[in-house]
C-alpha cells in the first residue's frame, strides 16, 4: 500500500494551488516585501547591506514559511478531509509527508528565484549566491517539516497562529543560525561546508522523524 | 465481520456520555443511534471508527481490538462525518479520483457511481459551486467506491432533498442486502425495512 501514497496528496496540493493562487502567493509576496523594506528602513550603504544580506534573506524566508503554516492543515481539517486521511488504509505519515513536500515545492521554487535576485540587489558577492541557494534548499524543508508538526498539533484550536509561533521559535533557531552563517562565511570567502553539513544533518533528522510526529499529532488533534 | 462493543464508557469533562455500553452488530444489520443533541452520538461514532479512544472499554472487529488492526480495519470501513471531506477547490470528479486513490479502489467505478448519485452532469464543476445537498450526495458517492463491509454515518440525510433521502435509503438497503453493516446517527425517520434495524438510544444511558 505504501507504493505511491506519497504522491497522492502532493498532486492534490498542486491542483489546489493552481486553483487558489492568491493563498500561495502570500508567503512569496511577504518574503519580497520584508527584503525590500529593510534597506529602506536602514542606511542603504552598500557595505552595510552586504553584511546584513544573509540575515535578512534567511529571516524573511523563515517568516514566509511560518506564515504559510497556519493554513497548511486548516482547510483539510474544516472540510473533514483529515478524518478521511486518518481512516484511509494508506500510511498516514507518508500521505502527510507528500502534502508537506507539495507545499514546500510550491513555495520554494519562486522563493529561490526571488532570493537569488535579491541577493544580487543587496550586493552579495557572486560566489556566495550558490551557497545562499543551497542553504535555502536544505534549510527550508527543515523549517517546513518542523512547522508542520506544530501546525498538526494546533489544527483543532481556534486561534492557533500565536501558539504555532511560540512553539516553533526555539526549534527554528538552529536552522536560522546555521543557514545565515553559511551564507555569511561564503560571502567573506570562507568555507561554508561545516554549516551546510549541520543543516543537512538537521534535514535528515526532520525528514525521518517529522512525518511520524505529524501523523501522531493529527490523530491527537482529531480525537478531541 | 462482526463489530462488538464491550463496556464502552466515555467521559466528557465530569459528565459520563455513556457508561458501560455493550452491543453487537452483525452483518446485514443497521444500528440506529438515537438521542437528544449533545448526548454523545458523534463521539460514539468516532470511537467506533477508531478516530478517538474511549475512556474505557473495548471495540472489536472480528474478535480483534481496533487499535491492534487499524490498517486492516480501515480497508473495511467507510466513514461519513458531519463534513463531507471534499476540497472546495477541486471538481467533483477530481475529488472522487483522490478518494479512490486514497482507499485504493479502482477508478473505473467512478463513472457508474456518478450516474447513480445523479451528479454526472456536474462532474467537472468545482465543489464550491455545488449546493449543500449536492455536496452531501457527493459524499455519499464516496461510500459506493470500492468494497467495504461497514459504514459509519453521522446524520447522512442532512441537507438532502426527498429524492436524495430516498436514494440514500435504497443504497443503504442494497448494501445491507449484500451483507454489510451500517451504523447511523440520525434524528430523521429512516425508510428501511424494520427487520434490519437495531436501535440504541443514548439518552437512556444516563
Amino acid at each position: 500500500m505504501a507504493d505511491f501514497s506519497f504522491f497522492i496528496l502532493m498532486q492534490r496540493e498542486f491542483k489546489i494551488a493552481s486553483r487558489s493562487v492568491q493563498q500561495f502567493l502570500l508567503p512569496i509576496s511577504f518574503f519580497s516585501l520584508v527584503v525590500l523594506l529593510f534597506p529602506l528602513g536602514l542606511n542603504p550603504s552598500p557595505q552595510l547591506l552586504q553584511t546584513i544580506a544573509p540575515g535578512i534573506l534567511w529571516v524573511a524566508a523563515l517568516l514566509a514559511i511560518l506564515l504559510s503554516l497556519d493554513n497548511l492543515f486548516r482547510e483539510d481539517y474544516e472540510d473533514g478531509f483529515l478524518e478521511l486521511l486518518v481512516l484511509s488504509p494508506r500510511p498516514l505519515a507518508l500521505l502527510l509527508a507528500g502534502k508537506v513536500a507539495g507545499q514546500w515545492l510550491i513555495i520554494i521554487l519562486p522563493l529561490l528565484l526571488i532570493a537569488s535576485l535579491f541577493g544580487i540587489f543587496l550586493g552579495l558577492p557572486n560566489h556566495s549566491l550558490g551557497t545562499l541557494l543551497i542553504s535555502l534548499l536544505i534549510g527550508t524543508p527543515c523549517l517546513m517539516l518542523i512547522g508542520a508538526i506544530a501546525a498538526a498539533l494546533t489544527v483543532g484550536l481556534q486561534q492557533s497562529s500565536v501558539l504555532i509561533t511560540l512553539l516553533l521559535l526555539p526549534l527554528y533557531l538552529p536552522v536560522l543560525i546555521f543557514g545565515s552563517s553559511a551564507v555569511q562565511h561564503a560571502s567573506t570567502g570562507l568555507s561554508s561546508n561545516p554549516q551546510l553539513y549541520m543543516l543537512s544533518s538537521l534535514l535528515i533528522l526532520t525528514l525521518t522523524l517529522a512525518p511520524l510526529a505529524m501523523s501522531a499529532a493529527i490523530k491527537i488533534s482529531l480525537s478531541q | 465481520m462482526t463489530l462488538r462493543v464491550e463496556n464502552l464508557t466515555c467521559w466528557r469533562g465530569k459528565q459520563a456520555l455513556f457508561d458501560r455500553l455493550s452491543f453487537t452488530l452483525e452483518p446485514k444489520k443497521l444500528l440506529l443511534v438515537e438521542g437528544s443533541n449533545g448526548c454523545g452520538k458523534t463521539t460514539l461514532l468516532k470511537i467506533l471508527a477508531g478516530l478517538r479512544p474511549p475512556t474505557s472499554g473495548l471495540v472489536t472487529w472480528q474478535q480483534t481490538p481496533l487499535d491492534a488492526m487499524t490498517e486492516e480495519y480501515n480497508t473495511h470501513l467507510k466513514w461519513l462525518g458531519h463534513d463531507n471531506g471534499m476540497s472546495r477547490h477541486l471538481s467533483v470528479i477530481e475529488n472522487l479520483r483522490i478518494n479512490a486513490n486514497l482507499f485504493a479502489c479502482e477508478a473505473k467505478g467512478i463513472e457508474t457511481v456518478l450516474h447513480q448519485i445523479g451528479l454526472k452532469p456536474f462532474q467537472d464543476t468545482l465543489v464550491k459551486h455545488l449546493s449543500a445537498g449536492m455536496k452531501r450526495r457527493l459524499a455519499l458517492a464516496r461510500l459506493m467506491l470500492g468494497h467495504s463491509s461497514l459504514w459509519i454515518l453521522d446524520e447522512p440525510q442532512t441537507s438532502l432533498d426527498k429524492a436524495g433521502v430516498a436514494l440514500f435509503e435504497s443504497l443503504t438497503s442494497e448494501f445491507l442486502d449484500q451483507g454489510g453493516s451500517v451504523v447511523i446517527a440520525s434524528h430523521q425517520p429512516l425508510g428501511i425495512a424494520p427487520n434490519y434495524i437495531q436501535r440504541l438510544n443514548l439518552s437512556a444511558c444516563h
